[in-house]
């Protein structure tokens, strides 16, 4: 009896040990399947053009700094201009979308009135309405009032931001306890401070996570800026690496092209090592009711 | 009693009035930017209006022109919109269906009690990464190493494997498995963390019940994992249609917006686009885009019943 159990529970062992290590085959060949495109960037941006047009290798090229330069100075691009752009329009998006969304959150959650559930309900409705279906009219009257190439079209429509309003309120539920507020009015503070000084910093956590999701879909934005900004000053990076696209490549610079496809994502990928962690928690509190 | 009733009344009217002061930026915002859009893209659609080089046709009134002109078959005995629509389905099937199986598999190793994986931290930041780098930076990365004379084919020829440099843009097959690779790698991450918050959710007891019976993973996984955690599964797949049905930048950049080839790969917005940069169509990009609220419409009020659903739990 002993016997049959032991030597069963040995197979069972075996047989776990088998499952695991085809687990972590799996998982590290997903894993590097992710990292190759970044490695290859990485490689590809450090060669120069004759060593990318000559034989094929692995070696670390030792023209990475060359690259830089000739990139960060390549006057047709420009793509110092547009990293300014894009971060102009990212930040200022990422602000305004958070902060307005909390706003509207709170006014929601802690209000009682008239149309509360009707309101809610419709700003539940509209969140999953395609930007592209507005986008028709929205060019036209671009065009129309003279509004295009100008950063502000891109931002201010953040202001509403069905999404990320959503969000905040769960948030609201799940940490603002009404005594609070009900505290700050015994202490004669207006409801606007309140809002500030005492609901907004409670609220930080899902602030930051909101900002940094909001402000990379902004910097990779490519459909409208791409419609609406036609002046070479006024052009965000996805334009500019949409247009490399176009470009002759028998007299291109790859190794110039390959810079900036890691300048272009580079932002990103700096604040994403730091914040990882959240970032990741802020996925699934996000789409899932935790 | 009645005093005091009417100064709580009192308090909570004036208190409403905050409610309004606070979601009216929203809402002004809401109407400018996006309901008046909306609005002229539907009025839009009835008229005819475009530039015919300098010169400008319309607006004039064409009733149902637009949608008739789209729905009906071009001079190569096709029907555009359905092609790119076609076009369009076929290529998220391809990316979502490696999406969904890979994600589903991840998410049940990682929330494996049994299995206990270490460096879990580390490999879903990994696999959540390329979520964040930018669709047309990641396009032109595809494109540049796999080009004619990219670093992907000068090893392919120099290894033997092919005897001459394949050109991947210029063969459907290829193309379209380029943009579906571009598409998994992007969201495969993403949907695995949902799913395993989803199975997380899941009550424990009901494996430790599963386990005490004699159940093996594989049963555990189909009786149990599967059918509690579908509602997170579909709400999943839906919003995964809902963005594949808008897939843009990535068949945009790596064909240079030419769906090569042979229009294979240009997909419904991408459609939409061309009308809106060239000559400023704005009567047929404003039937595309109400036939396109139509078809995500239906799609989002799924969606929007199963958030509903899962907000009055």
């Amino acid at each position: 009896m002993t016997i049959a159990n032991s030597s069963r529970s040995r197979k069972a062992k075996a047989q776990l040990f088998i499952l695991r290590v085809l687990a972590y085959l799996f998982i590290g060949i997903l894993v590097a399947m992710c990292l190759f495109f970044f490695v290859m960037l990485l490689l590809m941006s450090s060669k120069s053009n004759s060593q990318l047009q000559g034989a094929f290798s692995l070696k670390w090229g030792g023209h990475f700094l060359e690259n830089l330069h000739n990139a960060w100075n390549d006057a047709s691009t420009n793509i110092p201009r547009g990293m300014v752009n894009s971060f102009i329009v990212a930040m200022s998006s990422a602000l305004i979308t958070t902060y307005f969304s909390a706003l509207t959150a709170y006014g929601i959650h802690v209000y009682e009135f008239r149309f509360k559930r009707a309101i809610f309900t419709f700003i539940m409705a509209i969140m999953m309405i395609p930007a592209q279906v507005s986008a028709v009219g929205f060019i036209q009257l671009a065009y129309k009032f003279g509004l295009t190439n100008k950063l502000w079209l891109l931002i201010l429509p953040g202001m509403a931001a069905p999404v990320v309003f959503f969000y905040m309120k769960q948030y609201l539920e799940s940490v603002l306890p009404l005594e609070m507020v009900e505290a700050a009015r015994i202490d004669g503070s207006s409801e606007f401070r309140i809002f500030n000084e005492v609901v907004l910093p409670i609220m930080k956590p899902a602030v930051a996570v909101q900002m940094i999701f909001s402000f990379v879909s902004s910097w990779n934005n490519y459909f409208m800026p791409s419609l609406l900004l036609t002046k070479p000053e006024k052009r965000t990076v996805p334009i500019m690496i949409a247009m490399l696209r176009s470009a002759d490549y028998s007299k291109f610079d790859m190794g110039k092209v390959f810079m900036f496809i890691l300048l272009a994502i580079l932002p990103v990928m700096l604040v994403y090592a730091v914040l990882s962690k959240s970032i990741i928690k802020g996925v699934t509190s996000g789409s899932v009711k935790g | 009693m009645a005093e005091s009733r009417r100064i709580k009344h009192r308090k909570t009217v004036s208190y409403a009035k905050w409610a309004y002061i606070f979601i009216i930026p929203f809402f002004v915002s809401y109407i400018l930017f996006t309901l008046v859009p909306q609005l002229l893209t539907i009025y839009n659609s009835f008229f005819e209006n475009y530039m015919n080089g300098l010169q400008q046709i319309g607006p004039n009134f064409v009733g149902l022109g637009n949608y008739k002109a789209l729905l009906s078959p071009g001079q190569s005995g096709t029907i555009d919109i359905l092609k790119y629509f076609g076009n369009t389905m076929a290529l998220w099937i391809l990316g979502a269906v490696p999406q969904f199986l890979i994600a589903l598999m991840l998410a049940v190793i990682f929330t494996s009690a049994r299995l206990n994986i270490k460096g879990q931290g580390l490999a879903k930041a990994i696999i959540y990464m390329p979520n964040l780098i930018m669709a047309s930076a990641f396009s032109m990365l595809i494109f540049a190493l796999f080009s004619k004379v990219g670093p992907i084919n000068k090893y392919l020829v120099a290894s033997g494997i092919i005897e001459q440099s394949f050109d991947f843009l210029t063969v459907k097959v290829s193309v379209r498995s380029l943009i579906a690779l571009l598409n998994f790698l992007m969201w495969f991450g993403n949907t695995t963390i949902v799913l395993m918050a989803g199975i997380m959710g899941i009550d424990q007891s009901l494996f430790e019940s599963a386990e005490i019976d004699g159940s093996n993973s594989i049963q555990v996984f189909f009786d149990i994992t599967l059918p509690l955690l579908m509602p997170i599964l579909s709400y999943a797949l839906i919003t995964s249609l809902i963005g594949g049905i808008q897939m843009f930048d990535v068949p945009q950049v790596l064909t240079n917006g030419r769906g090569t080839p042979n229009l294979t790969s240009t997909t419904v917005i991408m459609m939409l686009n061309n009308f809106l940069s060239g000559s400023k169509n704005y009567g047929r990009a404003g039937a595309v885009s109400v036939l396109l609220f139509i078809i995500t419409g239906i799609l989002s009020t799924i969606v929007y019943r199963m958030l509903a659903k899962q907000y009055k739990d």
